[in-house]
């Protein structure tokens, strides 16, 4: 263990209230009544696209890094080639 | 004007039913006629706390199902006459908790004390809504530890819109007591300190009450800790917490320049 992370060790209280602040800037908008965007977005988009094709739920990845200043999501989803079987959701 | 305190945390374990205990004790103990009302059915453990666990006929259920009288219900504390506890059923489960009868029941308690503390259960349900609907006040316990005071902050968000001061667009006074704080692991930046839980939470400071074995050990005898061991850190801690929620300006025991800054502090 280098002198660096020795000293750092023992300072995880900075870490945690950073975590928090980050954290709660997202729950207080959820809590006050307005959706949290990035969720609405992660179901919308399924919506949207389970109109128009049959996507396993094993072939969707969904991803979602909320930051302090720029949250991201990311889609990852399968789609089955026309001869698996490519047509609209029943 | 009786006033009706709700002390609650989110998470469980913080020190809610000791808090309850001790401030009701302390504003006793200031000659404050207190009733004590644990809502925490199915799992009652405020009259374990105050000493009064032999001595439970009827609890706060019987008196909403309109079995037993309030004051039957109510247990008078042996060594305070102006402080009472209203138990909660051990039995029953939270169903029975009624949003008409606990009305009823606090409006009635409103006319014969002038503190009605309110021990919220854990979690954000039933019991936990209706110990803090008719709240003019809120402590809200929190450690210096994340998981507590995420969960503060998620009791904060209900008592600005879920309870009946917030519905008539009034706001519940809202207090900070931070509990179980050790300062030296704050120094050492093992913990978070008062002034970063103060920054996230941005309610005022009521208390600090230092991680302390007579607190423990006043569980044990089944005496608040304002009673047990009046003396004490923390029985101090608590006594001053008290005396401020009655509007009195207190500077705190440690007469240190940084931590009556604290003190003095409001909500950004």
């Amino acid at each position: 263990m280098n002198i660096f992370k020795f000293l750092n060790r023992r300072t995880s209280a900075p870490v945690a209230r950073e975590r928090l602040q980050v954290l709660l800037a997202h729950e207080r908008t959820i809590v006050g009544g307005q959706d949290d965007l990035v969720a609405t977005l992660r179901e919308e988009i399924l919506a949207v696209i389970a109109k128009h094709m049959a996507v396993e739920h094993d072939n969707v990845q969904i991803k979602m890094d909320r930051g302090a200043s720029v949250s991201t999501l990311e889609v990852d989803i399968e789609i089955p080639t026309a001869k698996t079987g490519m047509r609209p959701a029943a | 004007m009786a006033k009706v305190l709700v002390v609650t945390s989110g998470k469980g374990g913080v020190g809610k039913t000791t808090s309850t205990a001790a401030l009701g004790a302390a504003l006793a103990q200031n000659n404050q006629k207190v009733a004590v009302v644990d809502f925490d059915v199915g799992l009652r453990n405020l009259d374990l706390i105050m000493g009064a666990e032999q001595r439970v006929v009827f609890d706060l259920i019987n008196v909403i199902k309109g079995d037993a009288k309030l004051s039957q219900a109510l247990i008078r504390d042996k060594r305070i006459d102006t402080l009472s506890l209203l138990p909660a059923s051990q039995t029953r489960d939270k169903d029975n908790l009624t949003e008409e009868g606990v009305a009823r029941v606090i409006s009635e308690l409103r006319e014969q004390f002038d503190w009605i503390i309110c021990d919220s259960p854990a979690g954000i349900e039933r019991g936990a809504t209706l110990a803090m609907r008719h709240a003019d006040v809120a402590v809200v316990v929190t450690n210096p530890e994340v998981s507590s005071i995420r969960d503060s902050d998620r009791i904060i968000g209900l008592l600005d819109a879920k309870t009946e001061k917030a519905e008539q667009g009034d706001r519940v006074e809202k207090h900070l007591l931070l509990t179980r704080y050790d300062t030296a692991r704050a120094q050492r930046g093992e913990i978070l300190k008062v002034d970063d839980v103060l920054d996230i939470l941005s309610i005022p400071l009521l208390g600090i009450i230092p991680e302390s074995p007579d607190v423990l050990r006043a569980s044990n005898i089944g005496a608040p800790v304002t009673l047990g061991s009046p003396n004490s850190v923390a029985a101090r801690a608590y006594l001053d917490a008290a005396r401020r929620l009655s509007g009195e300006v207190i500077a705190p025991q440690e007469k240190r320049g940084l931590l009556s800054k604290l003190f003095t502090r409001r909500a950004a």
